[in-house]
């Protein structure tokens, strides 16, 4: 860590970042992710309990496509893999780079999210959204509380994109590039298990 | 411009995204293929499908957020023990529950 007054000369007082400040803030986000964790256990525990609860409705048999599923799972996947790119640039300062980084990571990002919106809306239009049984109440709530999370992670990711063509590359957006990127790698971790909890085991 | 943040997660190079990235679709690969094709009894299924997802979670802390023993992941590490232990609890307690209470309502 090379961060002091000296390097950084008269900028803005946002800039100067003690150099214990940055492995601060990233534990302290950790823990967030610790605690988003036990949310996404307790919902996962709620699906498994209710999970074969299906009301005479319709089982995950008869309405998940697992090659549909893979693909949003690969989507993720090189989402996960572009961010480390990205990071790699970061540390590197090519803006371009991280810049053009960020839009293909976010593209994979908007893909997933359209996947599972046109997905939710196929559900519900043929009369199976989450009124329908405890199965779906469930799995409407796991699947689309990743999906929340997913969008706002966008959301972080355009911002980010907007402070790096604004700021530049100084190190409160790089620590702040930093958790975006435990966010994203985190919610990649999470869509494992609806992978192959909610997913695979739902066909057998 | 080169200041590296101080913590492990950002201790990232080609190779480990790399390698992670490999390790991922071959253990995304193995559970989906078991599935569709059907070849294997339910049991070895499950099985594969549950050894396959936890690999790839591991796979991911240590190739994507760089999570080891080493001294600067040492605190991530511990509050994640710490989680896993309190998700042992809930998942594991609603399980028990929830299968005594059915088994009793039988």
């Amino acid at each position: 860590m090379t961060t002091n007054a000296s390097t950084l000369g008269t900028a803005y007082y946002e800039e100067v970042v003690h150099p214990d400040t940055v492995a601060m803030q990233t534990f302290g986000f950790w823990l967030y992710l610790m605690s988003d964790l036990i949310l996404f256990a307790t919902l996962f525990a709620t699906f498994v309990v209710l999970g074969k609860n299906f009301a005479g409705g319709p089982t995950g048999k008869d309405l998940f496509d697992l090659t549909y599923t893979l693909g949003e799972t690969l989507l993720l996947l090189f989402s996960s893999v572009t961010y480390g790119l990205v990071m790699l640039s970061v540390h590197d300062g090519r803006k371009k780079r991280v810049l053009l980084g960020l839009a293909v990571t976010f593209l994979l990002g908007l893909g997933f999210v359209a996947m599972e919106i046109n997905e939710f809306h196929g559900l519900i239009a043929a009369g199976h959204g989450p009124d329908v049984s405890a199965f779906l109440s469930s799995f409407f709530t796991l699947v689309g509380t990743h999906g929340t999370h997913v969008t706002f992670g966008l959301i972080w990711m355009a911002v980010m994109m907007g402070q790096i063509v604004v700021k530049g590359l100084t190190s409160p957006v790089q620590s702040r590039l930093l958790r975006l990127g435990m966010f994203w790698h985190f919610l990649d971790i999470v869509w494992i298990g609806i992978f192959s909890i909610v997913y695979l085991m739902g066909v057998m | 411009m080169n200041q590296a943040p101080v913590n492990s997660i950002s201790r990232g190079n080609l190779k480990s995204y790399l390698t992670g990235f490999g390790l991922s679709l071959i253990l995304t690969a193995i559970p989906f293929a078991l599935v569709m094709s059907g070849a294997v009894s339910s049991a070895a299924a499950l099985a594969a499908i549950f050894s396959a997802g936890l690999v790839q979670i591991l796979v991911h802390l240590y190739y994507f957020l760089h999570l080891d023993a080493s001294s600067a992941a040492r605190w991530n590490l511990v509050a994640m023990i710490i989680t896993v232990l309190i998700m042992i609890l809930f998942v594991g307690g609603s399980f028990w529950i929830m299968w005594n209470l059915y088994y009793r309502m039988m």
